[in-house]
């Protein structure tokens, strides 16, 4: 019995995770609800998980670096998840909206 | 194909099911869904790369906490009320913006030259990382205890209702 590593090439990993980047890319560039972007960061964000832990299993799994950087990925996109959803609720407080186009005060 | 490969293809089918109807759904609490069929779709990537504990850490933050809290928050922002102002007038461009980056990073993958396969795929007990986690990354591991804490306080200040609204 061969090792998933042996039966899978690392470049179909690598290339699952930039397709779900840029699906990623595509949901922060085309969404309007503030909410929904945060989503598509998300998704990003476990894209980059992804490739972290490729990495660390095909090149150094006696250090596997990879897999703690995945941790910490994973603690900040919760703190940032927590942080940024506080901020779009002050925001729908304020202004009745989620939507980021009516959010535009600091634009000149 | 082996038994592997077959479980790869079909994992990374779901993901990207679930990451276009992320960011295709009409519905806000729809694209929820999606992206937490992509997020337990991702954990079990993990567990193909024999990393089981970041399979069960993803479960339990991503499948479970942070998509309850967006959907809270779509419940409470009500963007479920307006259809029509999930998707800006830009799409065009940003499809254009978003495959022109995919094909750069996967024409990137397969020119490039990658380490090859490192033989046997071990398993990292649950031990050996809690102590290079609590040993050699104790640094690292502290400072995202404070940034976990700074956003916990932050989130609470942020969300009190003042005396005076």
């Amino acid at each position: 019995m061969e090792a998933v590593t042996q039966q899978i090439p690392l470049e179909h990993f690598l290339v699952l995770s930039a397709i779900l980047f840029s699906l990623g890319v595509y949901g922060v560039l085309t969404r309007r609800n503030a909410v929904l972007i945060l989503m598509s960061i998300e998704l990003m964000l476990n894209a980059a998980s992804v490739n972290m832990v490729a990495f660390a299993a095909y090149t150094s799994p006696e250090q596997f670096i990879g897999i703690i950087f995945a941790i910490f990925i994973i603690t900040i996109a919760a703190a940032e998840a927590g942080l940024a959803l506080a901020i779009i609720l002050r925001i729908f407080r304020y202004r009745k909206t989620a939507n980021v186009d009516e959010i535009d005060e600091l634009k000149w | 194909m082996t038994v592997a490969q077959g479980v790869f293809y079909l994992i990374a089918a779901l993901a990207v099911t679930g990451g276009l109807g992320v960011v295709l759904m009409r519905s806000a609490v729809h694209a929820a869904l999606f992206l937490i069929l992509a997020m337990l779709a991702v954990a079990g990537l993990y567990i193909l790369l024999a990393s089981e504990f970041l399979a069960l850490v993803q479960v339990l933050i991503y499948g479970g906490a942070v998509t309850v809290l967006l959907i809270f928050a779509l419940m409470l922002t009500r963007a479920s009320d307006l259809p029509e102002t999930m998707v800006g007038s830009q799409w065009p461009l940003a499809a254009v913006v978003s495959s022109l980056l995919g094909g750069l990073l996967i024409a990137a993958v397969a020119t490039s030259n990658w380490p090859g396969d490192v033989g046997e795929t071990t398993l990292v007990p649950f031990e050996v990382l809690g102590d290079a986690l609590f040993r050699r990354w104790a640094v690292p591991f502290e400072i995202a205890s404070l940034v976990l804490l700074v956003a916990l306080v932050g989130a609470i200040v942020l969300s009190h209702q003042d005396e005076g609204e």
